[in-house]
C-alpha cells in the first residue's frame, strides 16, 4: 500500500519499551484474573494477532496485498496435526516445528510464483494458490480427514526433558504470550535492519528500488517466505489450542479477515494488526449475541466506513513512533 | 466418446455464462481499474431476486430483466457511496472496499433467503437427443441468450452514444472530461451495467444448479481466472478464455471429480501470468 510515512525519524525511543512492557504485563496478568471464556479469548486474539502480524509484513512493509494467508495458517495447522499424529510420544516442539515446515515450504512455493506479479495480479494469484491448497486439503480424504479434518490431543508442554507437565490454560496462554512476544521483536528488527528498508523502499517505489540496483524479487520471496512461516507458526499454535486442523481454516475467508485486521487496526506497524485483531473479534463477540451470523453485515460496514475514512487504522496515527 | 461430446457441450455453455460474468467485471475494470470483489455477490443476489419474482409471478423473462434493473440500480447505489469517495487511492483500497461490500451482500442473502437452495423452474423445457445421448434445450437456449446479451453489450460500447462515452473514458478520462463527458455519472453507469449483467447471468445460470448465498465466492474467483487469462479490460478476450477454461474443466471432469476439475483452470491462471502476463488471447503487445 504505497501511502505517505517518509523515513522514521530517529527519536530516542523510551516511550515505546514502556508502552510494550505495559502491555505484556496485562497480558501477563490477565489469565489470572479474567473468567475462562475471556481468558481463551485472550489466547486467541494473541493467536490471530500474530497472523495477521505476519501478513502486515507485505501488506504494510513491503505494498503486496497477499489474499492467501489462510494456506499458510491452514498448512501450519496440518503441519502441527502431522507431527502430533505420527510421532510417538506426540511433542509440542516438533508440532510447532512440522507446521513451520509446512507452511515455509507451501509459502516457497507460492513466493516462486506469485512474486513476479504485482498490485492486484499478485492479490489475485495468492489467492488462487490458497484456493488449490483448499482444494486438494479438501478433497484428499485419506490423509487430510477431508471435511472433518483432524482431530488429536493436546501435547505435554516439555522442556529440554527437564520438565514436563499438563497444559492449562493459563499456562499455554502464557506460551502462547512468549511466542507472540518473540515473534513481533523478530519481525520488528527485521523490518528495521537494512533488508527491512529495502522492503520498504520497494513499497514506496518499486522502479527505483530495482534501478538503484537491489534484485527486487528475490527481496519479495523472502519476505513472502517470512510472512509465511509466521503464519504457519500462528497456525500451529491455534492448533495446539483447539486440538484439531480443519479445512475451513484454509478457506479464502480465513485470508479476508487477516486483511480486514490490518486494515482495521492500522497496516506498517506490526501492533496495528493485533489491535485489529482484538477490535474485529471483540466487535464479533459483541454484535454477534443478538446478530448470530449475521454480525457480518454491521462489521462489513464499519469496515468500509474505516477504509474510506480511516484508512491508516486504528493505531496508523502511531506509526512513526512505533517504526523508530 | 458419447462423454467427450456432452462435455464439451457442457463447457460451451458454462463458458458463454461464465463469459457473461466477465465481460460485466471486465468492463468494470478496464473503465474504473477497479477489481470488483462483490461481483460473484452481485450476481447471486440478483439470482435471489430473479428467484423469488419467478416465485411470485412463475414469468421467468419478467424475473430475468427485473432482477437486471434492480441489482443496476443497486450497482449505482453502491458504485456513488463506497467507490467514489476511493477514486485516486491506491486500486487495492477498491479490492478492500468491495470485499467488504461482498461480506455484507453474502450475509445479507442468508438472513433474507436462508441457508438452503432455491430451485429457478426452466422456462424453457424438453430434451433433444443428441446420437443416443439427452440435452436439455435450457442449456441450449441459455448459451444463445448470453451470447446475444454480450453482442448487444459490444453493439452499444461500438455504436450507441453513451457506448462511445464510456469508450473514450477508457482511453482517456482526462480528455474525456474536458469533452464534457461527465466521467463521473459514466464510472456510476459503467458499475451499474456491470452489476446488471452479473444479476442476469446469475438468473440465467440459477436453473443449473440452483441458487445458495455461497455461490459468489465461486463465480468472482472463476471470472478473475478468465479476466486475466484473456487480458484484463479486454471483452473478446474474456469472453475467449471464459470458453477456453470451461471446456478445460469439462474435460478434467471426465478423469477426476469436478472439485478437483478446478484446480486446470487455477493451473492455467498461473501459466498464464507467468509467460504472458498481458493475456492469452490478445496480439502479443509492442
Amino acid at each position: 500500500m504505497s501511502a505517505t510515512t517518509a523515513a522514521p525519524p530517529r527519536a530516542p525511543a523510551g516511550g515505546y519499551w514502556i508502552g510494550l512492557a505495559v502491555v505484556v504485563g496485562l497480558l501477563i496478568v490477565a489469565p489470572l484474573v479474567l473468567p475462562p471464556f475471556w481468558q481463551r479469548f485472550g489466547t486467541e486474539i494473541l493467536i490471530w494477532g500474530l497472523l495477521a502480524m505476519s501478513s502486515d509484513i507485505l501488506i504494510g512493509y513491503t505494498g503486496m496485498v497477499s489474499f492467501g494467508h489462510s494456506a499458510f495458517f491452514g498448512l501450519g495447522m496440518y503441519g502441527a496435526a502431522a507431527a502430533l499424529l505420527t510421532v510417538k510420544p506426540p511433542s509440542l516442539w516438533l508440532g510447532l516445528l512440522y507446521g513451520l515446515v509446512a507452511a515455509g515450504a507451501a509459502a516457497v512455493f507460492v513466493a516462486y510464483f506469485a512474486t513476479r506479479l504485482r498490485d492486484i495480479y499478485f492479490a489475485i494469484s495468492t489467492l488462487v494458490f490458497s484456493q488449490i491448497f483448499y482444494v486438494i486439503i479438501f478433497t484428499w480424504t485419506e490423509v487430510t480427514g477431508g471435511e472433518n479434518g483432524l482431530t488429536f490431543s493436546q501435547p505435554r508442554l516439555s522442556l529440554l526433558g527437564l520438565w514436563s507437565d499438563r497444559f492449562t490454560p493459563t499456562t499455554f496462554h502464557w506460551f502462547v504470550l512468549i511466542v507472540v512476544l518473540v515473534s513481533y521483536l523478530l519481525v520488528r528488527r527485521v523490518t528495521q535492519s537494512p533488508f527491512g528498508m529495502v522492503l520498504q523502499s520497494i513499497r514506496e517505489n518499486e522502479p527505483r528500488t530495482r534501478a538503484i540496483g537491489y534484485p527486487v524479487e528475490r527481496y519479495k520471496i523472502v519476505a513472502v517466505m517470512l510472512s509465511g512461516l509466521f503464519a504457519g507458526l500462528a497456525g500451529a499454535l491455534y492448533a495446539l489450542q483447539n486440538k484439531f486442523a480443519a479445512p475451513d481454516f484454509v478457506f479464502f475467508v480465513v485470508s479476508g479477515e487477516v486483511v480486514i485486521f490490518n486494515v482495521m487496526g492500522g497496516m506498517g506497524t506490526l501492533v496495528g494488526p493485533f489491535a485489529g485483531a482484538a477490535f474485529f473479534l471483540l466487535l464479533r463477540e459483541g454484535l454477534s449475541r443478538f446478530l448470530t451470523e449475521y454480525y457480518l453485515i454491521p462489521l462489513g460496514i464499519i469496515f468500509i466506513v474505516m477504509i474510506i475514512f480511516l484508512p491508516q487504522g486504528l493505531l496508523g496515527f502511531l506509526r512513526r513512533r512505533l517504526n523508530s | 466418446m458419447d462423454q467427450i461430446l456432452i462435455q464439451t457441450l457442457h463447457g460451451l455453455v458454462n463458458g458463454m455464462v461464465l463469459a457473461m460474468v466477465a465481460s460485466g467485471l471486465t468492463l468494470i475494470f478496464g473503465i474504473m481499474d477497479i477489481v470488483n470483489f462483490a461481483h460473484g455477490d452481485l450476481l447471486m443476489l440478483g439470482a435471489f431476486v430473479g428467484a423469488s419474482i419467478v416465485g411470485v409471478t412463475g414469468n421467468y423473462w419478467l424475473a430475468l430483466v427485473v432482477a437486471a434493473l434492480v441489482i443496476a440500480i443497486l450497482g449505482a447505489l453502491l458504485q456513488a457511496t463506497t467507490l467514489r469517495p476511493l477514486i485516486g487511492r491506491d486500486p487495492l483500497t477498491t479490492i478492500l472496499a468491495t470485499f467488504g461490500v461482498s461480506l455484507v451482500i453474502q450475509k445479507y442473502a442468508l438472513w433474507q433467503w436462508g441457508p438452503s437452495v432455491r430451485q429457478i423452474s426452466e422456462p424453457v423445457r424438453g430434451n433433444f437427443t443428441l446420437f443416443h445421448l439427452q440435452y436439455p434445450w435450457y442449456r441450449i437456449a441459455t448459451a444463445i441468450l448470453a451470447g446475444l446479451i454480450i453482442a448487444g453489450l459490444w453493439l452499444f460500447l461500438k455504436y450507441g452514444k453513451y457506448g462511445i462515452w464510456i469508450r473514450a473514458t477508457t482511453q482517456d478520462r482526462v480528455m474525456a472530461q474536458a469533452m464534457g463527458i461527465p466521467v463521473p455519472l459514466v464510472y456510476t453507469a459503467v458499475f451499474a451495467i456491470g452489476s446488471a449483467m452479473a444479476a442476469a447471468s446469475g438468473v440465467l445460470f440459477g436453473p443449473f444448479a440452483g441458487v445458495t448465498q455461497t455461490m459468489g465466492f465461486d463465480f468472482t474467483l472463476r471470472a478473475f481466472i478468465v479476466v486475466v487469462v484473456g487480458g484484463m479490460g479486454n471483452l473478446g478476450g474474456s469472453i475467449l478464455a471464459s470458453i477456453f477454461v470451461s471446456l478445460l474443466e469439462s474435460y478434467a471432469a471426465i478423469v477426476v471429480s469436478p472439485a478437483q476439475a478446478v484446480i486446470v483452470s487455477f493451473v492455467v491462471l498461473v501459466l498464464t501470468m507467468l509467460f504472458r502476463p498481458t493475456g492469452l488471447f490478445v496480439p502479443t503487445p509492442k
